[in-house]
């Protein structure tokens, strides 16, 4: 069986996520690998939920907000590139390709764009493989 | 009428907590006229077996400090728990892994190939390496195996309570004895004891300001200002990210907070929130110029996961 790798998208609520929608309604193939996540903000995905999503099974994560200058927020995607550089940081010392961590811009326009990043994290994934050699069932959360 | 029984002991750690117990100083003969000691590697002569003629559960009280490391601190783990009532995680090690969990970023073949042939300081032609049962003329010697991974006391046994720090404060653990030898109520299982409901921050008698980071320093390379907030000053101070108890005193010291107290409450990954908080007051919004600035962070599994990398989120993400 080919291995299909599970990544979770958190999708900023006013540009990227409007960008997958567009996608969507546009007809524009992207891979089927991305649970989206909305959020009001990058600037909200705190390093915890990506680290979790890493450590419930996610082979990769996928971070998208509006473009640089754009955040309805006015600096939330700043904060958010900021933890990604500093996540892929820790990542690394613990012995995960920082790849599996990914920020992109994507507008509300982009409808294009939003399947292309999808398609292309998708196939970076895939070839790096699952993250954990044998998936075991992840216990209930206590947290 | 026999007293209850006290037990301390000492697994993967450096013993500084056996030391921190002892700074209680004189009190230290209230503890003894209230219990009757069970074991004490450190400061009396009780053995293995010794614990292990006991019922399960006769031991009052089990203060257990130092990771799991090996084989041994296993079976220690698994035997204590069974004689004690109650158990306590003491310390950052029982607590989270502490230092020891640090070398969870190699697995146990590549710890035991760097330390015992890598090295540039390694001088081993026969290269050696210790393990679990040695062949010699008199026979077999056995030590206990070396885990594959360093595991905090509570990821092997049940826990009934944690003190943490690194190590944790003596009028802090005297006030937790004190407690118990008047009988008083201790919060729910599962509880901290011996420590705040904050942050480090909250204890701190540094002054904070607006914080705009430019450029992170280590701390041989500045002489901090005495009365300013450190991590305003560039060095990175876990104090946003750490429980309160200790009273701050290394950033009242002028060293930066390294976080031995663990997550404050209500927060699963220490590191994770350091991240989040320092993501937050770096001053730049170009990505090669944040790069940059993040590049003066040294180490920085060793810095935001310095006392909990083995029971973090990241245990779970690494491969």
């Amino acid at each position: 069986m080919t291995f299909e790798p599970r990544i979770v998208g958190f999708l900023c609520n006013w540009c990227s996520y409007s960008g997958a929608d567009l996608a969507g309604v546009s007809r524009i193939p992207s891979a089927p690998n991305l649970r989206a996540i909305r959020v009001m903000c990058t600037g909200r995905v705190d390093p915890t939920f990506v680290l979790r999503a890493f450590e419930l099974g996610a082979d990769g994560v996928l971070i998208s907000g509006c473009h640089p200058g754009d955040c309805h927020y006015a600096e939330g995607n700043y904060k958010a590139m900021r933890r990604v550089a500093l996540l892929q940081a820790v990542l690394k010392g613990a012995g995960v390709d920082p790849a599996r961590l990914r920020i992109e811009w994507v507008s509300a326009s982009e409808g294009e764009k939003f399947a292309r990043v999808v398609n292309e994290f998708t196939a970076r994934v895939r070839a790096l493989g699952p993250l954990k050699a044998a998936a075991e069932p992840v216990a209930a959360a206590a947290d | 009428m026999s007293k209850p029984k006290l037990a301390i002991y000492w697994a993967a750690g450096c013993g500084g907590c056996d030391i921190a117990i002892l700074d209680i100083e004189a009190r230290i003969l209230d503890v003894a006229a209230a219990f009757d000691l069970a074991l004490w590697p450190c400061a009396a002569d009780f053995k293995r077996k010794d614990v292990a003629a006991l019922p399960d559960g006769d031991i009052a009280l089990c203060l257990f400090n130092g990771a799991i490391r090996t084989a041994e601190n296993v079976e220690m783990a698994r035997l204590l728990r069974a004689r004690s009532a109650t158990l306590v995680a003491f310390g950052a090690c029982a607590a989270a892994g502490g230092i020891p969990g640090l070398a969870n970023q190699f697995g146990r073949d590549e710890l035991l190939a760097r330390v015992y042939r890598e090295t540039p300081s390694t001088d081993n032609p026969a290269g050696t390496v210790p393990g679990p049962r040695t062949a010699v003329p008199e026979g077999t010697l056995e030590l206990p195996a070396l885990e594959e991974r360093v595991r905090a006391l509570g990821d092997v046994v049940a826990v009934d309570y944690t003190i943490p720090g690194c190590p944790p404060q003596p009028a802090r653990i005297w006030a937790v004895l004190e407690t118990i030898v008047r009988g008083g109520p201790l919060p729910p299982k599962g509880s901290v004891l011996g420590a705040g409901e904050k942050t480090c921050c909250e204890e701190c008698p540094r002054r904070r300001e607006e914080k705009r980071i430019r450029r992170f320093v280590r701390p041989h390379e500045i002489v901090p200002d005495p009365e300013r907030c450190l991590l305003d000053q560039g060095l990175v101070c876990l104090g946003p990210a750490t429980r309160s108890g200790c009273g701050a005193l290394c950033p009242a010291a002028g060293a930066p907070c390294r976080g031995c107290y663990g997550p404050p409450p209500g927060t699963r990954d220490q590191g994770a929130k350091m991240i989040s908080a320092l993501a937050s007051i770096v001053d730049s919004q170009d990505p090669a110029e944040v790069e940059a600035i993040l590049a003066g962070i040294a180490d920085p599994v060793g810095t935001f996961h310095r006392f909990g990398f083995a029971s973090s989120l990241v245990r779970g993400v690494r491969p």
